[in-house]
């Protein structure tokens, strides 16, 4: 119970902190004309003629990838440059609480920014007549997606106390994670490498699980991929961060 | 209530704590003088749990701070070098979010919060940012933060620094106070602080022990009296090289 009680007055420290300064509306300003570009007019919703939201889902891989390091960058690191973090972890708080806390704390931010692209539900809804249960599919998808990126944040963030580094290397780790199953690039490596061996490489790409998804599949092994990636991610914070103390 | 046994901790091929022990007993002030980079704060992280020792042990209250981390942080409150604080929150916000951490919750999360308000004078700024606060609130602020569930143990590291003489006054006076029925144990390297408050003095130097005894004790040691000359003989400045 306490655990708890631990967590949750963490969850809601970091989540006010996003509200009290400028990052969290200008990230769901951001996000949301972003979103409504890719979908509207890189993806022309319209031109397509079918009511899904294909083309609204198939960029949030790629939307992520910049907006979600921006938003898990200054978990850990902004913790060690204002010194709070020998603070938080001399409380009778475990560290796995405060990691959780952090962690529970961005992604519900990363929901209820993904809450708010709702008008285009209503939009595709008003104007045809969607399969809402493959929709609903690809917001689960979405957020699992944001979920195993924003732990890799965490992670980078653990390491050092510079956001703008924390930011690149996750950036770069992420972009793997998408590279890794894209198609351009497998076809370029299957050209070059065993096909078996593409297919391993594949099956730690993002883009590999998250189809299945947008697609309305919920299979359990998408959804343990995602749990695995947040699951080692978090995990690694935790290393990181006993290894510093350990000095 | 504070037991410290044999506490070393090395940073690479450098010791920066060796063989440290003493006991701090309640009702008990304890000033851990030395100059800087003799290890006070090394030694303070150690109690605190923020770092492991390389080997030695730490006791708060019976509970061991590295095979019972969360008993033993409960009993004390810590003011960390340089009072960190969150910079986004108001210092109402931050002290309400300490208690809860401290796992005081409604009526008596409150009353917590005033106290520890009163004590340390932030009625003032109660619901300014941390960040714009002027250093002597900074300071205050994460002072209250270490007194908020009233703790029968204080860790303090270096309390009265960046206060004005006044806060400083104040701050000796709080300690002094709470000593009494406390156990505490803080780090300075104002000698005259020692003096003011505190029931025996350990000078520590490059990691060791060099001095352990009342304030009285030590003064005798010189013939003038003075702290500042014991302080001087039995440890080297740090332009001397070694």
């Amino acid at each position: 119970m306490g655990a708890w009680a631990n967590i949750k007055a963490i969850v809601k420290r970091e989540l006010g902190g996003y509200f009290t300064s400028p990052i969290a509306y200008v990230f769901l300003v951001i996000f949301l004309l972003l979103t409504g570009f890719f979908t509207f007019t890189v993806g022309s919703f319209f031109e397509r003629g079918e009511a899904s939201l294909v083309s609204f889902f198939t960029w949030h891989p790629w939307l992520y990838l910049f907006l979600v390091p921006a938003v898990g960058m200054r978990l850990w690191s902004e913790e060690r440059r204002l010194g709070t973090i020998e603070l938080l972890l001399t409380m009778p708080v475990t560290a796995w609480q405060v990691i959780v806390g952090k962690f529970l704390a961005s992604w519900l931010f990363l929901a209820l920014a993904l809450v708010l692209t709702f008008p285009v539900v209503f939009t595709v809804n008003w104007l045809g007549d969607p399969d809402n249960g493959v929709i609903f599919a690809g917001y689960v998808g979405s957020l699992l997606l944001a979920g195993a990126y924003l732990a890799v944040s965490c992670m980078t963030s653990a390491m050092t106390r510079n956001q703008v580094i924390s930011f690149i290397v996750s950036v770069l780790i992420c972009l793997f994670l998408i590279l890794a199953g894209y198609e351009p690039v497998t076809g370029l490596l299957s050209r070059v490498a065993n096909p078996r061996l593409v297919e391993v490489i594949a099956a730690f790409s993002v883009m590999t699980h998250f189809e299945g998804f947008q697609r309305g599949v919920l299979d359990l092994r998408d959804i343990v991929f995602f749990a695995s990636v947040m699951g080692f991610a978090l995990f690694t914070t935790g290393v990181i961060i006993r290894n510093q103390r350990a000095g | 209530m504070i037991k410290v046994e044999n506490l070393v901790k090395a940073f690479g091929p450098k010791l920066a704590v060796n063989d440290v022990s003493f006991t701090v007993g309640r009702g008990e002030v304890l000033g851990f003088l030395g100059p800087n980079g003799a290890g006070k704060s090394t030694t303070m992280r150690m109690i605190t749990g923020f770092i492991p020792p390389t080997s030695g042990r730490v006791t708060i209250g019976g509970h061991d701070i590295v095979d019972e981390p969360l008993a033993a942080k409960r009993l004390f409150g810590y003011l960390p070098e340089n009072a960190p604080g969150y910079a986004d929150m108001s210092v109402h916000g931050f002290l309400n979010f300490c208690a809860e951490l401290r796992g005081l919750q409604g009526d008596a999360r409150k009353s917590a919060v005033h106290r520890a308000v009163e004590l340390c004078f932030l009625e003032n700024v109660l619901y300014q940012s941390i960040d714009t606060l002027s250093k002597g609130y900074k300071h205050r602020t994460c002072l209250a933060q270490s007194l908020i569930h009233d703790p029968e143990v204080l860790v303090m590291d270096e309390p009265t620094d960046g206060l004005d003489p006044n806060q400083k006054h104040e701050v000796r006076n709080l300690i002094k106070r709470m000593g009494e029925n406390k156990a505490i144990i803080f780090s300075t390297h104002i000698l005259e602080e020692v003096e003011a408050a505190c029931t025996r003095v350990i000078i520590i130097d490059r990691g060791r022990i060099v001095a352990n005894g009342t304030p009285q004790e030590l003064k005798a040691r010189s013939p003038e009296g003075r702290l500042e000359d014991v302080f001087r003989s039995i440890t080297l400045p740090d332009t001397v090289k070694h």
